[in-house]
């Protein structure tokens, strides 16, 4: 990574007030750290993109098929067939400018392009030129241009800025949904063979070995193998998640991210020792070792082909129900889009029942998937778990919720109560900036790539302020989040602006504080850092 | 801005030159009945064709609590599960502006050295547009005493309640204040502030013209060049019966009262201001947040294609059974070489 | 077409709320021209028999209001009793003496027209209501 401006820096770069020209007339700017890579040739073509071909966005010339402006013209018009969304969302828009500050993009940036008004204006200009009468007569008056390359760049550009977080659709009086017109454009960039590595390379991976980061089976094994010695050394205890095993109630499918990077690690660990604690009968898969799901920002048929695994593989092993782990775009997936995609559930599916409380998830009746927070909150609401919140008594946390399990599913409450359980210490960050109005991380919708650092900071800067608000008024030393592209991606950002601040899974705090039947006085937490309030020894009492 | 200015202009012009050059008839029978015919066809036409197309996917904006287990107190209106509590969502969207109740500002400040960002609840959009369409609303109904005979006591009630100060004969409406004050707000802010001024098209300053000259020249038509209102009812029920009166007569006024309204009822169903037939039609707004529990069809879904389980295991089942993990199909014995 | 079953029901309204008038004109007993009685014989004002308004027809059919408002405040305000219309002529500034010595008939001049077109005035919250037809000024 190259060396980044100071916070102050980054900022002071930031222009103050818009281009004196209209945005019509401005140009995107491709500078290193203004982009991310461009996906490989053969991974496209792999995928079946048909127009994949070599090229790079700081090169002037994209070498676009010969028909290009045919293949955006066809792709719109049958995304407008196929999506009421966009034709709604074309038309309605009245610029109330509503949405302008709540896009975390352009508060980092101040560029307007950032405002989701005028990125929705970028597709929504061509849409008039093409598809609308006053359009294709008046032209720019009507607010229309013609089509040409360097919309295109301008696309690649601004559409790799928005991260679906979904915010702007709150706050819009018609409910317009840039994330929704950001795939679709971005479906539509790839129709041209223009996709980034980040994303695709991940789809690749998931779609071969069943992940994103494209571990296979016998390393996945053997990464999990590790994470168990490690709770061995602090717990006394020895888990041993079964594999691709068939027979049992659970199949528990979590990102890959939890089990391969630090911290998400922390949180594998814990979903581990819960299930060993409660003693939950389940297995892990191989096949289907991926929550998340990168299709999903880019395509809609890519991430139905990508989320179709969950299901073949319930099938195949012949659980009852899936339980899923901390993730974010994961359960926009899975609670949006999940059974549409690849529904109805196989026959040897139920709906949804805790074995260990009994409770019913009725709201899962369809889906047949649980998130593991409501799993969790439930356990913790029957009385099932022995937890001892003292031992993260050094922590003062506070909660960020995840874009997606916040405005895409309502989870808001569920990992508040697991967390007032397992911290005594919960603060949470001001009004504006949490609940259905939380702010990104910034890396979201596939942007976590390093080359893009700068634009991920700045993004990030909104939910990093709220946070550091805290910090320094309350002496927050913890946030918690549920999502696995959070857990990668605020750790560099919060120690770029909030240095002092620990980012964690809920369920690395869940497992500081559950106390396992038969466990050696803990010492220290799932990172193997010394507790401050460690347990007494039982031994060393009894002498006394 | 300006094209927009001279649009309205034109359209004003068009509306006193007609009615100086005796095209009464044209202005005031036949222009007002093909606009009516255009704005109804036309809003028709444009839900139809948002309709033509399907909501392959349930995509909700979640906006509170989750129904998921039961002590968790879910967000009725937020975050609906049944269709009820979506028509209350989509009746608060509808006649209160939920969503831009919620609207903040952020602002960007320095304090001691580091950048912050702040947030004020910034209620000011909401109130104007509130003040604006509902004025809007009122002046409608209002007119209905022209379109109606005999006219009903509710309009009469309107009347009487927005002409409640008895200031003036005829009496000052309320609204007619209301609505170009939110105007001019409306206006003002796309102007004042850089980000408005930034991505408005001349589009959005030409509905504001519009409507500013139709409230303006109503206005007008009202307390300060008044027509003989009779005769107007009389050319007005004449278009509501299909049996036109010959208009000339009333003074010019009328006739750009009357051509501004047209321009804005052709204007209608090609532009943003079919966001009153959009908001009821907005997916993340008017479907159920019980996408778990209640499967959404996709017409359009195609067919599954996806790296199966079976082509999985031919790529590492060697790796597979080597790491203890089982597989389907064990793997062919190694013949010795 | 998707969710006609919603969709369908939603135009039904819509056109149905803007094509309103049509329909309850249509149902209605139908729409008559308003005819106002008018004076027939002149009346005498200042010694001069007089047949014409105060001022122009036509003028007096938009703006009477504005007149008598001006009239109100003229008699009441300034007890300025006398109004030189735009022809010079001489009246008195007064409801009950000037306008209804020839609109005698209240109910067949005033109301019809205001009625019809919804216009309530609020003369008659301080001035008597004549009562009857032709009825008698001093």
């Amino acid at each position: 990574m190259a060396k980044m401006p100071t916070p102050e820096e980054l900022l002071a770069v930031t222009p103050a007030s818009f281009p004196k020209e209209g945005w019509m007339d401005t140009k995107p700017d491709f500078h290193p750290g203004s982009f991310c890579y461009p996906a490989k040739t053969e991974i496209l073509k792999g995928l079946g993109f048909e127009n994949a071909h070599d090229w790079a966005p700081d090169n002037e010339d994209w070498e676009l098929p010969e028909n290009w402006e045919d293949i955006i013209h066809n792709s719109l018009q049958d995304a407008l067939n196929k999506h009421r969304s966009l034709k709604v969302f074309m038309d309605c828009c009245v610029r109330c400018g509503a949405c302008a500050d709540k896009c975390h993009f352009f508060i980092g940036t101040n560029d307007p392009k950032n405002m989701p008004v005028l990125r929705a204006e970028l597709l929504r200009s061509v849409y008039r030129k093409d598809f609308t009468t006053a359009g294709r007569l008046l032209g720019k008056i009507a607010g229309a241009r013609k089509l040409d390359k360097s919309i295109i760049k301008e696309w690649f550009i601004y559409f790799y800025q928005c991260t679906e977080c979904r915010r702007c659709s709150l706050f819009c009086p018609y409910g317009i949904d840039t994330a929704e017109i950001t795939v679709i454009v971005r479906q539509m960039l790839l129709d041209l063979g223009l996709g980034i590595h980040w994303i695709m390379n991940s789809v690749n991976d998931c779609n071969r070995t069943g992940n994103h980061l494209g571990v296979q089976p016998h390393s996945m094994r053997e990464i999990v193998e590790f994470l168990c010695d490690d709770i061995e050394t602090i717990t006394g205890i020895r888990v041993d998640p079964p594999w691709n095993e068939k027979g049992h109630e659970v199949i528990f499918i979590t990102p890959s991210g939890d089990y391969f990077a630090d911290p998400g690690i922390y949180t594998f660990m814990g979903y581990l020792m819960l299930f060993h604690e409660i003693g939950l009968d389940y297995t892990l898969s191989t096949y289907a070792s991926e929550g998340g799901n990168f299709g999903s920002f880019v395509s809609f048929d890519v991430a139905k082909k990508l989320n179709a695994k969950m299901y073949a593989e319930a099938e195949r092993l012949g659980v009852k129900w899936i339980l899923g782990g901390e993730c974010g775009h994961m359960w926009r997936v899975v609670n949006q889009y999940m059974a549409t995609y690849n529904g109805p559930t196989p026959p040897n599916m139920e709906v949804p029942v805790s074995p260990i409380t009994g409770t019913v998830f009725k709201n899962a009746a369809a889906t047949k998937m649980v998130h593991i927070a409501e799993f969790t909150a439930d356990l913790i609401k029957h009385n099932k778990l022995n937890l001892r919140p003292e031992r993260n008594n050094h922590i003062i946390t506070t909660w960020h919720d995840s874009c997606n399990p916040a405005r895409a599913m309502g989870l808001l409450e569920e990992p508040r109560y697991i967390l007032r359980h397992v911290c005594n210490n919960f603060v949470e960050m001001p009004e504006h900036t949490i609940r259905e109005e939380t702010f990104c991380c910034g890396s979201g919708s596939g942007l976590n790539a390093e080359e893009i650092m700068d634009q991920r900071l700045r993004g990030g800067f909104p939910r990093a302020n709220a946070l550091r608000y805290v910090h320094d008024t309350k002496g927050v030393n913890w946030m918690g989040c549920v999502c696995a592209l959070d857990r990668a991606a605020l750790p560099p950002l919060v120690d770029y602006w909030v240095p002092g601040v620990t980012v964690s899974g809920l369920h690395e705090l869940v497992a500081n504080a559950l106390v396992m039947k038969g466990e050696i006085p803990r010492t220290m937490d799932l990172r193997q850092e010394d507790l401050p309030f460690p347990d007494e020894d039982p031994a060393a009492s009894e002498e006394a | 801005m300006t094209i927009a200015f001279a649009a309205t202009l034109l359209i004003l012009f068009i509306g006193w030159a007609g009615s100086a050059l005796g095209l009464q008839y044209l202005l005031g029978v036949i222009l007002p009945l093909a606009a009516g015919a255009v704005f109804i066809i036309g809003f028709i036409w444009k839900i139809v064709r948002w309709a033509k197309s399907p909501v392959p996917f349930a995509i909700p904006t979640v906006a509170g609590q989750q129904r998921s287990l039961a002590w968790i107190k879910p967000n009725r209106l937020e975050c609906p599960w049944t269709t009820p509590a979506v028509i209350g969502r989509m009746l608060l969207e509808v006649f209160a502006f939920r969503s831009l109740f919620r609207n903040t500002r952020a602002e960007r400040t320095t304090i001691d050295g580091t950048p912050r960002v702040t947030y004020f609840s910034n209620k000011w959009l909401w109130v104007f547009a509130l003040l604006f369409h509902y004025s809007m609303l009122v002046i409608i109904i209002r007119h209905a005493r022209f379109f109606l005979d005999p006219v009903p006591t509710c309009i009469a009630v309107i009347e009487f309640v927005d002409g409640v100060f008895q200031v003036g004969a005829p009496r000052f409406y309320l609204t007619d204040a209301f609505i170009l004050g939110a105007l001019a707000f409306l206006l003002l802010r796309r102007v004042c502030t850089e980000k408005l001024r930034y991505i408005s098209l001349p589009a959005d300053y030409f509905a504001l013209f519009l409507l500013i000259a139709i409230a303006g020249s109503g206005i007008c038509m009202r307390y300060i060049s008044k027509v003989d209102i009779n005769q107007v009812k009389e050319v007005i029920m004449g278009l509501a019966t299909l049996q036109p009166v010959d208009p000339s007569g009333i003074g010019s006024i009328f006739f750009i009262h009357v051509t501004l309204v047209s321009a804005l009822l052709i204007y209608f169903p090609f532009s943003k201001l079919m966001h009153m037939g959009g908001v009821f039609m907005s997916p993340t707004r008017n479907m159920k947040c019980n996408t778990r529990e209640e499967r959404h069809v996709n017409p359009w879904n195609p067919p599954k294609s996806y790296h199966t389980y079976a082509e999985y295991e031919d790529d590492f089942r060697d790796a597979m059974v080597e790491a203890g993990i089982p597989v389907e199909k064990q793997p062919e014995p190694k013949t010795e070489a | 077409m998707y969710n006609a079953k919603f969709v369908i029901p939603g135009i039904i309204v819509f056109a149905g709320l803007f094509t309103a008038p049509f329909w309850i004109n249509m149902l209605s007993s139908g729409y008559e021209a308003v005819e106002v009685e008018l004076p027939t014989e002149p009346v005498t004002f200042f010694g001069e028999e007089r047949s014409q308004c105060v001022e122009p027809k036509e003028w007096m059919a938009a703006n009477h209001m504005e007149l008598l408002l001006e009239w109100r405040d003229q008699a009441l305000r300034e007890g300025k009793r006398i109004y030189v219309a735009t022809d010079g002529k001489k009246w008195e500034t007064s409801l009950q003496n000037t306008c209804m010595a020839c609109h005698s008939n209240k109910a067949e001049f005033c109301d019809k027209c205001h009625n019809a077109n919804s216009v309530n005035p609020y003369c008659w919250d301080c001035h008597v209501v004549p009562q009857g037809n032709n009825h008698e000024f001093e």
